[in-house]
């Protein structure tokens, strides 16, 4: 872990900026309550926008239909006015509980954050770079075997291989031609699922011979010491070809996983969190579970459940963060308390002028 | 009907099949361990499977999205399918399918 930086104090920290975390901020910040909220990928939107940002939704009440990118960028929008903080391509990695009651979470870029309120909607798990099943791995990974690029640099002059046959292969492929030795691009199949103008420049460079691409799978990484020297590639006909190399990208997507929440100290079923459904409080106090990271009788993982979750969620963090103020039950319409904190009031007569 | 299925450590599950449940649902309810992350939404290549060559003609063609959701698994081959979109009907009676590498 890096040093810790700067502490940010806010009333809740809100783990997970998929869709349910992010209608908590909305519904929290009706109750007066100041948010944080962390998450891995580096843009909010969850499942909806890293896994499906293309694809229509039909059961969000009263949108007939939105993609996931759409109903992230609403919910972008509706959460604006309680400008909540966000700490975005970081992992929630420590909770611990201090002397007076608040909480301390820390991420793995060395933020930390100090809150009353812990509201986990960490969804299927924070997202990780699919691994390849190949032996032995794990002693190259960060060395010379990686699934992001951080600093371009460390490929200068390099013989490089990229797997994968999406916008990210292309991507750095393109990205990183210019400064690498000699970059090969291993895929599966000779067809790409990337933006069709990286495709043809992908193309181009391979007719001009600038690049290599190979139709084939990962079987087999040589080296010592955490140092790559060839990767064993086997197409359909099952032909082995060798190909020297001193690093490797893989991008084979992302996959969810629970990660460091199973070590918060909070009661678990089966990777999920059990609540109850009055509140969506977890087995600690002060500390909820909103969202498909939860489970409880029923539970079914839909965004509509998420969003009914983050309601009833805020209505008992609101008792935690305003001990001294009776709770009030409002809606939106009619409330010119809640029109306020919207900043809606403004805009009604701006549209009149 | 049935659906005969080897697991990763090689071992042959016989397992109950149901006509229009799809296979990872069968894989699932009858006990053997799959991940099937997206919860069979074609959006995870988690419930990778191979099918026995002899079958391969027996099943409709896999559709755009689940060739390029395959890109996304590992080891695949001519005969790699995601199991989630493997609707079963009678035909398929004994079909015999192999876990692979990223399903568990
Ligand atoms: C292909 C597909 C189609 C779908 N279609 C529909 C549909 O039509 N209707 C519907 O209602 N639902 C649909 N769903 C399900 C829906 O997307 C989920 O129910 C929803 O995304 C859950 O929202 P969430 O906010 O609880 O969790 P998620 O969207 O999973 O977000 C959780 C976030 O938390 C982050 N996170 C977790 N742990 C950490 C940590 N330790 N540190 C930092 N970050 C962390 C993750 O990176 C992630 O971004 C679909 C899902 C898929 C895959
Ligand atoms: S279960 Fe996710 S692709 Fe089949």
């Amino acid at each position: 872990m890096t040093e810790p930086q700067e502490t940010y104090q806010t009333d809740a920290v809100i783990i997970g900026a998929g869709p349910t975390g992010l209608f908590s901020v909305f519904e929290l910040g009706l109750n007066d309550i100041k948010c944080a909220v962390v998450d891995i990928l580096d843009k909010p939107g969850g499942q909806c926008g890293e896994l499906y940002p293309e694809k229509p939704i039909y059961d969000i009440p009263a949108v007939p239909m939105c993609t996931g990118a759409e109903l992230t960028e609403r919910l972008l929008e509706q959460i604006k006015p309680f400008a909540p903080t966000f700490h975005l391509g970081q992992m929630a990695e420590s909770l611990i509980k201090l002397p007076e009651g608040k909480w301390r979470l820390t991420t793995d870029t060395g933020a930390v954050i100090e809150s009353r309120l812990v509201v986990i909607a960490a969804g299927g798990g924070s997202f990780t770079p699919k691994r390849p099943p190949i032996k032995d791995i794990e002693q190259y990974e960060g060395k010379s075997v990686f699934y992001s690029v951080r600093k371009k640099d460390k490929f200068r002059g390099k013989n490089i291989v990229i797997a994968g046959g999406g916008d990210s292969a292309l991507d750095w492929a393109l990205n990183l031609q210019s400064i690498a030795k000699r970059i090969t691009l291993v895929h599966r199949r000779d067809e790409f699922r990337a933006a069709p103008d990286s495709v043809g420049k992908m193309r181009a460079l391979v007719a001009e011979g600038k690049m290599d691409l190979k139709i084939a799978n990962f079987a087999e990484v040589k080296g010592e010491q955490g140092q790559v020297r060839s990767v064993t590639l086997v197409d359909d006909a099952k032909n082995a070809v060798d190909i020297p190399c001193d690093a490797i990208l893989a991008f084979y997507g992302l996959t969810m996983k629970l990660g460091p929440v199973a070590n918060f100290g909070i009661a678990l079923q089966d990777n999920l969190i059990p609540v109850n459904t009055a509140d969506f409080e977890t087995s600690v106090p002060t500390v909820f579970a909103v969202g498909d990271i939860n489970t409880y009788p029923g539970k079914m993982k839909l965004i509509l459940s998420g969003f009914h979750e983050a309601a009833l969620m805020a209505k008992k963090a609101f008792t935690y963060i305003h001990p001294d103020r009776r709770y009030r039950f409002q809606y939106t319409t009619s409330s010119s308390d809640i029109k306020g904190k919207l900043g809606v009031d403004k805009n009604v007569t701006q549209d009149h002028k | 009907m049935k659906v005969y299925l080897t697991d990763m450590e090689g071992k042959e599950h016989e397992l109950e099949a149901t006509e229009d449940w799809t296979l990872m649902e069968i894989i699932r309810e009858g006990g053997v361990p799959i991940l099937a992350q997206c919860g069979g939404s074609c959006a995870c290549a988690t419930c990778h499977v191979y099918v026995d060559p002899a079958w391969k003609s027996k099943l409709p063609e896999p559709n755009e999205e689940e060739v390029g959701m395959l890109d996304g698994a590992f080891d695949v081959t001519p005969d790699s399918r995601l199991a989630c979109q493997i609707v079963f009907t009678k035909d398929l009676d004994g079909l015999r399918v192999k876990l692979a590498t990223g399903s568990v």
